[in-house]
């Protein structure tokens, strides 16, 4: 199948066992057709064992052998589908132990969250918990999705009871687009075919949202970013004196010509080249892969950031950021850590825990000033070195950082400046 | 009118120069694992893009399990001297000499499984910290769970358990010495992606991945190619057939599929009407369940 235009959409989807999620992700592979016969027949070959009737599309989404043996899923798993319209990555993050760890991974590249809810159930602490992260890690979409309606009689009521229970809590967060499908996953009602029995509901099916999403303005497209990854000096005789910046474009546009500033030195130029591989070109936008030549000889290199002269981020040593801890570890007071941000590293330290955020009440607690797995607080941090800092909200790729352990190597938090 | 947002397969490969750059920036010595399959070439020609006009600063490390297509080796060499880098052969057949491996026994046997040590035995040998591969996460549930930049311990063994988390796009490649990485550029390309970047960007592929004539054997469901290293049991007889291969491996185990599919064209159309998997033709994944699984936890790609 040959998409022409055609996107790609990242979407995440978190829940626990219960509410359907494997049956949901099985019935969108399935119905779009993106199963192979031979998946099917071992997944038809299972269920028959395990007893089920029919095939059991939950099975779809089995993991590892140990996931199995457990009945658990250990980590993001990814999956793929592709229709006419669009590619589209699932993330799958599982919604236990780790919970907080695999989705705020899951979700730090997402255009989508899906949020599932068990109809007869509602609202539950979790679909605050994952509202509460889609919203922190600014996921631009939100899609809300009303699961098992064919419990609750395909009632149009319960559906908007339940509509009205997701307003009320979620007025406290930041959200742009959220949408609500009322679905039967088992029976495939709205997921990618129409439901028959709901009749009163006039919106899109799920796969009918999710070709259709407006994603073109998710890549903040105003604020040129450039971090340096490497630099390329070929030194051969067709390439002499050839000497280019390669990276990845964070954010906005360059142009041939341009006037820019490279960060932290400060010194300018002017663009004289944009290379995408072998072909020059005149203009690149994120997130474009390019390189970059100047038409001065200024000291550039990997970490280095290449801005608009007009347009450049923060330079800050001392910053706050939202942090979800995820290592099982809990952070030591006052130690040291690396903080990578973009193609930079420097040493840091945590200065202070502002205060912590009880992510199923959404309220700040200014007293425990400890930081374990799961736990999202406001944090001070402080590098030896100045970095060329975005606010997470306006970009999320220069407002991004993790730290490092540097006794184990281990990623042990991310961070979204404040 | 530009409109500022890229195709899916421009994403695919901006995303993919963004981890070889990286590689190349986090590591001391990486090389690019090369197979002379499909994604193996698409990787280095993803290299070629990442670093030009430099030449690509990777050696290719080819695990040689000495049950080759002729063909691949051809392909390999062509390609090795065309980009003037450095080829790091890993031979199966002198791992078997040293007595480190020994052959497996019984009809099924192959070498597939003696590789991990060949390779394992290749990157210490090379002092080489980062391997970089052409896996996909579409190709196998094992594979489903795995990073672009995999965490090898001092073994080379992978614990899916202790995985870095990977957030936005910043890469952890900080290792203990004895240590090293794996690294995934196409993690997120599906055998489509791969199929219609190749045809868009006329890339050079061996011809085993058109149809041709061949002599096969009809074992385990799939054609595998007649060669000196096959055995022939009771019952199985060569036939020739027009066919072509999904994925190229260990001659013994890559299993052809019949087809007529003689151009880039046809191999794309076609392989979007498939409906079996690709690895469904590899009796190395057919083994149990777990095959894949067991495989990695062992340092396998």
């Amino acid at each position: 199948m040959e998409i022409n235009n055609n996107q790609l959409l990242r979407f995440t989807t978190a829940g626990s066992v219960d509410d359907g999620k494997s049956t949901l992700i099985g019935r969108l592979l399935y119905d779009s057709k993106s199963i192979f016969e031979d998946q099917l027949e071992a997944i038809t070959a299972t269920s028959a064992k395990k007893g089920h009737e029919g095939v059991d599309l939950a099975l779809f989404t089995d993991g590892l052998r140990d996931e199995r043996e457990q009945g658990i899923t250990i980590d993001v798993a990814y999956r793929y589908f592709t229709t006419p319209k669009r590619k589209f990555i699932i993330a799958d993050t599982p919604g236990h132990i780790q919970y907080t760890r695999n989705m705020v991974t899951g979700a730090s590249t997402a255009n989508a969250a899906l949020i599932l809810i068990d109809a007869r159930h509602g609202v539950i602490e979790q679909t605050k918990r994952h509202s509460f992260i889609a919203s922190l890690l600014n996921i631009p979409h939100l899609i809300v999705c009303v699961n098992k309606m064919d419990l609750v009689d395909f009632s149009e009521s319960r559906f908007n009871e339940i509509i009205g229970q997701f307003e009320e809590f979620s007025s406290k967060l930041l959200m742009k687009d959220v949408r609500f499908i009322p679905m039967s996953a088992l029976r495939g009602d709205n997921v990618v075919n129409r439901s028959e029995t709901m009749d009163w509901y006039q919106g899109g099916t799920l796969l009918n949202i999710l070709e259709t999403l407006h994603i073109s303005s998710d890549i903040n497209k105003i604020d040129a970013r450039f971090p340096v990854q490497t630099v390329l000096r070929p030194q051969s005789q067709e390439h002499r004196d050839y000497r280019g910046y390669a990276g990845r474009v964070a954010s906005g546009i360059y142009r041939v010509g341009d006037e820019i500033a490279v960060l932290p030195s400060g010194f300018t130029s002017i663009i004289k080249s944009i290379n995408a591989g072998e072909q020059e070109i005149s203009e690149a936008y994120a997130p474009m892969s390019i390189s970059i030549t100047l038409e001065d000889d200024i000291d550039v290199s990997r970490g280095d950031m290449i801005v608009k002269k007009n347009n450049q981020p923060e330079m800050e040593q001392e910053f706050d950021v939202m942090l979800s801890w995820l290592a099982n570890e809990p952070a030591k007071s006052r130690a040291k850590y690396i903080v990578q941000h973009t193609s930079k590293e420097e040493r840091a330290m945590i200065k202070e825990v502002v205060y912590k955020m009880d992510i199923n009440s959404f309220e700040r607690d200014n007293e425990d000033k400890s930081l374990s797995m799961n736990d999202i607080a406001r944090v001070k941090i402080r590098t030896t070195r100045r970095l060329m800092l975005d606010s997470y909200r306006d970009n999320r790729i220069t407002g991004s950082v993790i730290l490092i352990d540097e006794n184990t190597n281990e990623t042990v938090a991310a961070g979204m400046v404040v | 009118m530009s409109k500022y947002y890229l195709n899916y397969l421009d994403e695919l490969e901006s995303e993919a120069i963004y981890i070889l750059r990286e590689v190349w920036a986090q590591f001391e010595n990486p090389v690019i694992l090369f197979s002379g399959g499909k994604d193996s070439i698409l990787v280095t020609h993803l290299a070629k893009k990442a670093f030009y006009p430099s030449k690509i600063p990777f050696a290719l490390m080819h695990v040689d399990t000495g049950h080759n297509f002729s063909e691949t080796i051809k392909f390999r060499d062509d390609l090795v001297e065309s980009l003037g880098v450095k080829l790091i052969i890993g031979s199966v057949q002198d791992s078997i000499n040293k007595g480190r491996v020994s052959e497996e026994k019984g009809k099924n046997a192959t070498r597939n499984a003696l590789q991990i040590t060949t390779l394992l035995d290749a990157i210490e040998e090379n002092k080489i910290d980062c391997a970089i591969g052409g896996g996909r996460r579409d190709e196998e549930k094992a594979r489903a769970k795995e990073r672009f930049f995999s965490h090898r311990d001092d073994f080379g063994q992978w614990d899916p358990r202790n995985q870095r988390p990977e957030l936005w796009n910043l890469l952890n490649g900080k290792y203990f010495e004895g240590e090293h990485f794996r690294a995934f550029p196409i993690s997120n390309w599906t055998e489509m992606d791969v199929w219609n970047y190749i045809k868009r960007e006329e890339i050079e592929i061996p011809s085993l991945y058109l149809a041709h004539e061949r002599e096969v054997v009809w074992r385990n469901n799939s054609w595998i190619p007649f060669s000196e290293f096959l055995k022939l049991e009771e019952g199985e007889e060569v036939v020739t057939k027009k066919i072509r291969f999904r994925t190229l491996g260990d001659i013994t185990i890559t299993g052809g599929i019949e087809s007529e599919a003689d151009s880039l064209e046809k191999v794309a159309l076609e392989v979007s009407t498939m409906r079996k998997t690709e690895r469904g033709d590899r009796s190395d994944d057919k083994r149990s369940e777990t095959a894949m699984e067991d495989r990695k936890k062992q340092g396998y790609f």
